[in-house]
């Protein structure tokens, strides 16, 4: 039989484009969305009574007096090297407000997930494993109520319990950069683990229903025939098969770990991006808006383009070509 | 049909749960004006009134009835979430079928403009529109069934593709049918089970975005009576809860009151939606 | 000779929409050691929950309700989890049907071979590797020493069914359950793999419980045959003794349903012929497949397009209809140039070429009644509607042998897999078409069912001067109904004639090949034709 070569690389290579492809795409709707807005950004600022001197000096600070093709590819060209320009509000470089705040929230993002996704996925296979058992329905029902709770629901009873009453940790999440890393974990524990029963249920509940959609293939019922335990069916004949679709929903829950992150952020006051997001919002605080979404934006893209690689690497038709 | 009366009869005990409690919620929606003993925006008394009569919920900081303005609240932001996820629906399944249907640039042209409006989180997304557009019900309609529609795209788009791999879809074009009937006669009816499912879960997932922008000051705006800013307004008050009294216990609970019928609904609905779930999927084998 | 299996009254029980029904319904059953039986039956005859069961497994939504299975003594029914597991593919080895399903995709072949010697503590993994090797050379499988260390997707069919057998040996088991092991593989395949499964059964002395619905299968390769229908026994006989001399009526049914032949004919119509394909090349991307194939089809006459899988017969048909342009070569039809794709063409000629499919189950919208299905070629072809479509809907069932009364309401989920093929023949019948395609339509349907629906498709052929091009694998379906005869490989017309000169020597290699390759009653064609090619 002729081996032909590995699509890997070809493959690979392929989904490494599309993903910097959307980047770019991404990053042009960004910038053209606030090119779009009615009006005009300085009189938006200054107010309409700002006389034209003002305006056309405040145009020169934030580099609003060139073509916007200019501006947007000037633009890009800063962000890749991590500069963002000015921003509006207080006119200091946003590249300052945001680096602390972007380190904190990747630190709870972070935080989240190591709790999370081996909490999940363990939870997930116990499921189903036991499935249509005791644990299995216990975790079915817990699993679907908090599924349906608004993160800052869970955030206040979190808080109800730990803070208020038991006096475990505090309610605000007020981190500051020379905490020492013990401090820094009990300051943010609440949130991170509103954010851990946000996202734990929903890939508890998709791990364990990608290996009970695999346990109906006759070759599960074949290893079964084959004399082999239980476990060692999941866990040597069902698993390796999961990857994929396990994968996946573990970068879609650590990329909604990334949105939930705003609000959890408002509800326990933590210095993160998504406060500096919200905020700037309300200000109309345009320069930090664009940077904030592109930084969220481009983390998405990331989770989203690793699953993609590994459930390519995971599929032995493709590892293994005829 | 798959919600038949008499599978309605034989559901099991969380799906009735469920249902009830939407239609409790849908008469509270509907009949708001009759139920509430105080109007939406009205200052009826004190503020920060504890649970007694005539205010069984309290006061808020302004001194209005907290049950009129859950009460209302209904009305307000299940409203929006169902327009908006009516709306999304409405442009998502129809773009997803044709365009699985057709096939060919259609298909890639649109299935790339999804995916690039999905590569940006709609939280996020929705903000930086929202920067631009300001906090108004129509731009907020408008920008969630968009950002929403793109699911309710790939969902249908997934399905309508599943449908059309069967031969009975192939006699169809072999007859000489046209694009309408196809999607109509031949993929819709078979295609409605796992839309009606989704509908539901797409229903929580808009509530709760709406609640969440509202929450951060970004949804609806005071003094629209909505659950997302109610438990804004109040949040702070948590910390003072105290039970060592009816009076500061009620006090300290007053944001826990619209999060929690925010959190009520989306279980019920997805109560249900599991059922449907599991009765379409029952049905199959 | 030593009893290795006993079953007694064994009843088994499924979860259907409205409760538990009976599947199994109080059969019993011996096999002694080194024994093969066959088991056959119809589909729903429960033969494979039967062959399951000796195992002590039943599968999810089934459950045993009465009797007993008693393996080498120990009673399984009612047995716990790890002494069931303790004697499957140590003890009790399974082959199943489909190997490419039933093999694990993510891991090598060996590495599964080896996982049950290892996990059942019989062998050390090098010991177990080496047995693979000896077992797969036993197999006859190309290159045993590096075969294993492939990956499930890379072997074809045949070879991974051969391997499969070589798993369930690898424990060196007493008993054997083939649950039809050969049914997913083509005829020249199939021989290959029923000789090596012969051999290494009687070579190890394992007993066996072979499951088909093969007839000619079972001869071959069974010492004794049990007929099932509906989960009960209809009979139970040695193998030559049942072949010879079958008592029943159904087992006598059975024998008999393999005599049908196509009414006589008339002289050739005059004209052109209604479906000319001539020279077509076509391509799925740029995988070539169909070269050069030319066809006709004339009124009143029936053309058998034959092949194995990946022939191109399926793809002709599809060039045919239009739903797939071809790159190279003309289709005419009734002398008329056919656009090549379906949607150029007018309403009145697709009306007059319509097409029956494989799969009646996925041929009909599962939400249309079969009002709707028979009605709408009426509505759109002929332009009737109200009583006059009601009344030819009437008929059409008629027709094809179903009360109007009964069936006119139903959903296609209310019916029987023959009787949706009727339904399928009926909406092709309501365009009113010169032409029939049919590709496949008895392959999926029982045998004494599919005679049914030859014998229907013979009537209306007679009566209505139709045209069919009729594609199939099965040479007793061609033999039965063809007037021509074309053979496919591989995308290539390798032969073409009268059925008379097809079927009389002297063949092309090929149809030779395929002709000798259909297996026959007699308990000795397997070691005969093995004998002959071996000369």
């Amino acid at each position: 039989m002729p081996t032909k070569l590995s699509p890997i690389p070809l493959l690979v290579l392929r989904r490494l484009g599309i993903g910097l492809l959307t980047l770019l795409i991404v990053s042009a709707v960004i910038f053209w969305a606030v090119e779009l807005l009615p009006g005009d950004i300085a009189t938006e600022v200054l107010g309409q009574s700002a006389s034209p001197e003002t305006i056309a000096a405040f145009k020169e600070q934030f580099g609003l007096t060139d073509p916007p093709m200019t501006r947007y590819l000037a633009w890009l060209g800063n962000a890749v090297q991590g500069d963002f320009g000015l921003s509006l509000a207080n006119r200091r470089p946003i590249a300052d407000l945001i680096s602390d705040r972007a380190f904190n929230t990747f630190f709870l993002a972070g935080y989240a997930a190591a709790i999370a996704v081996p909490l999940s996925v363990g939870l997930g296979l116990l499921a189903a494993l036991y499935r249509g058992g005791l644990l299995d329905r216990w975790i079915s029902g817990t699993t679907l109520t908090v599924i349906s709770f608004p993160e800052f629901f869970v955030a206040y009873i979190l808080i109800l319990l730990f803070s208020v009453q038991l006096g475990w940790f505090p309610s605000l999440a007020n981190v500051t950069p020379d905490m020492t890393l013990a401090d820094r974990l009990h300051t943010a524990f609440l949130p991170a683990l509103t954010m851990v029963l946000i996202v734990a249920a929903h890939m508890m509940r998709m791990t364990r229903a990608a290996i009970v959609n695999l346990l109906a293939l006759p070759y599960i019922e074949m290893a079964e025939l084959k004399g082999m335990k239980a476990w060692r069916v999941i866990a040597i004949h069902a698993l390796p098969n999961a990857v994929a679709p396990i994968v996946t929903v573990i970068a879609l829950n650590l990329a909604y770990l990334i949105v939930g992150v705003v609000l959890v952020e408002v509800v326990f006051v933590y210095p993160g991006l998504g406060q500096l997001l919200v905020d700037s919002v309300a200000k109309r605080d345009m320069p930090v808006v664009q940077a904030a979404c592109l930084i969220f934006a481009a983390t998405y893209i990331l989770l989203n383009l690793v699953a993609d690689l590994i459930g390519i690497a995971s599929n032995p038709r493709l590892l293994h070509p005829r | 049909m798959a919600l038949s009366l008499s599978a309605m009869r034989s559901a099991p005990f969380s799906a009735k749960l469920g249902m009830s409690l939407i239609l409790l919620y849908a008469v509270l929606a509907i009949f708001a004006p009759l139920i509430a003993p105080y109007a939406e925006q009205e200052v009826v008394g004190p503020t920060y009134q504890p649970w007694v009569a005539p205010y069984y919920l309290g006061t808020d900081a302004l001194g209005r009835d907290v049950l009129s303005r859950l009460i209302y609240g209904a009305r307000n932001t299940v409203g929006i979430a169902l327009m908006a996820t009516g709306l999304a629906f409405l442009i998502g399944s129809t773009l997803g079928l044709v365009a699985a249907t057709m096939g060919g640039w259609v298909d890639t042209a649109l299935s790339r403009l999804v995916d690039v409006l999905m590569a940006i989180p709609s939280l996020i997304f929705a903000l930086l529109i929202l920067t631009i557009t300001g906090t108004s019900v129509v731009a907020l309609i408008l920008v969630i069934a968009v950002l929403d529609s793109t699911r309710v795209f790939r969902l249908s788009r997934a399905v309508a593709q599943g449908i059309l791999t069967l031969d009975y879809i192939e006699v169809a074009r072999m007859r000489g049918e046209g694009l309408g009937w196809i999607v109509r006669r031949e993929i819709l009816p078979n295609a409605a089970a796992p839309l009606i499912a989704e509908f539901g879960l797409r229903f929580c997932f808009v509530f709760l975005f709406i609640a969440a922008l509202s929450f951060l000051g970004l949804g609806l705006q005071p003094p629209t009576a909505d659950w997302g800013s109610m438990v804004r307004e109040s949040a702070r008050l948590i910390s003072f809860a105290n039970f060592s009294s009816w009076q500061t216990a009620t006090f300290g609970l007053a944001p826990l009151l619209p999060a929690a019928a925010i959190a009520i609904l989306t279980v019920s609905v997805n109560l249900v939606v599991d059922w449907v779930l599991h009765l379409s999927s029952g049905l199959k084998d | 000779m030593e009893k290795l299996l006993e079953i007694r009254d064994l009843r088994i029980e499924g979860r259907g929409s409205n409760g538990w029904n009976e599947i199994v319904k109080g059969v019993s059953l011996d096999l002694h050691r080194g024994e093969v039986l066959g088991l056959i039956g119809e589909s729903g005859a429960g033969k494979s929950t039967l062959g399951l069961t000796a195992m002590g497994h039943v599968r999810p939504g089934c459950r045993i309700s009465s009797g007993s299975i008693r393996f080498d003594g120990q009673e399984l029914v009612g047995a716990s989890t790890e002494e069931l597991r303790k004697l499957r593919g140590r003890r009790i080895a399974y082959v199943a049907q489909s190997s490419a399903a039933s093999f694990n995709p993510a891991w090598r072949i060996i590495a599964q071979h080896c996982e049950a010697p290892i996990r059942h503590g019989v062998m050390s993994r090098s010991e177990a590797e080496a047995e693979a090797v000896r077992l797969y050379s036993e197999m006859r499988l190309p290159d045993p020493d590096q075969i294993g260390f492939r990956f499930p997707h890379q072997i074809s069919g045949g070879q991974l069914q051969r391997a499969m057998t070589a798993m369930a040996m690898a424990c060196k088991p007493d008993l054997i359950i083939f649950d039809e092991p050969t049914t997913a593989l083509d005829v020249t395949t199939q021989i290959e793999v029923l000789a090596a499964i012969r051999d290494i059964v009687r070579n190890h002395g394992s007993a066996a419980i072979y499951i088909t619905h093969d007839l000619a299968v079972v001869a071959q390769m069974a010492d004794r045959i049990k007929v099932l229908l509906k989960g009960e026994e209809v009979e139970d006989a040695p193998a030559r003794e049942m072949l010879a001399h079958p008592k029943e009526a159904y087992t006598k049914s059975l024998w008999a349903v393999r005599e049908f032949q196509a009414s006589p004919r008339g002289p050739l119509p005059e004209g052109p012929p209604l479906l000319e394909i001539t020279g077509v090349d076509a391509s799925y991307g740029t995988h070539k497949v169909l070269d050069r194939v030319t066809i006709a089809a004339h009124r009143g006459r029936t053309v058998a397009v034959v092949g194995e899988s990946g022939s191109g017969k399926s793809t002709t048909a599809r060039v045919a209809m239009g739903l797939l342009p071809p790159t190279a070569g003309l289709v005419k039809f009734d002398g008329q140039m056919l656009p090549a794709k379906n949607r150029d063409r007018p309403r009145s000629m697709l009306k007059r070429m319509q097409m029956i499919h494989q799969s009646a189950d996925t041929a009909l919208n599962p939400r249309h009644t079969i009002r709707e299905v028979l009605g709408r070629p009426l509505e759109f072809y002929l332009g009737l509607r109200g009583r006059a479509k009601e009344d030819r809907i009437r008929e059409l069932l008629t027709e094809i042998e179903l009360d109007p009364d009964l069936f006119i309401n139903r959903l296609p989920s209310e019916l029987s897999g023959g009787q949706k093929q009727r339904v399928c023949i009926a909406r092709a019948l309501a365009a009113e078409p010169d032409l029939i395609i049919c590709d496949e339509v008895t392959s999926a349907l029982d045998q004494i069912v599919a005679e049914g629906i030859l014998r229907l498709l013979d009537r209306l052929q007679r009566e209505r001067g139709l045209g069919y091009l009729f594609i199939t694998h099965d040479l007793a379906t061609v033999r039965a109904i063809a007037d021509h005869v074309v053979v496919m490989q591989n995308g290539r017309v390798v032969e073409q004639g009268s059925k008379d000169e097809i079927f009389a020597p002297p063949h092309a290699a090929y149809t030779e090949l395929l002709l000798s390759s259909v297996p026959e009653m007699d308990p000795d064609w397997l070691d005969n034709l093995l004998a002959a090619r071996q000369a």
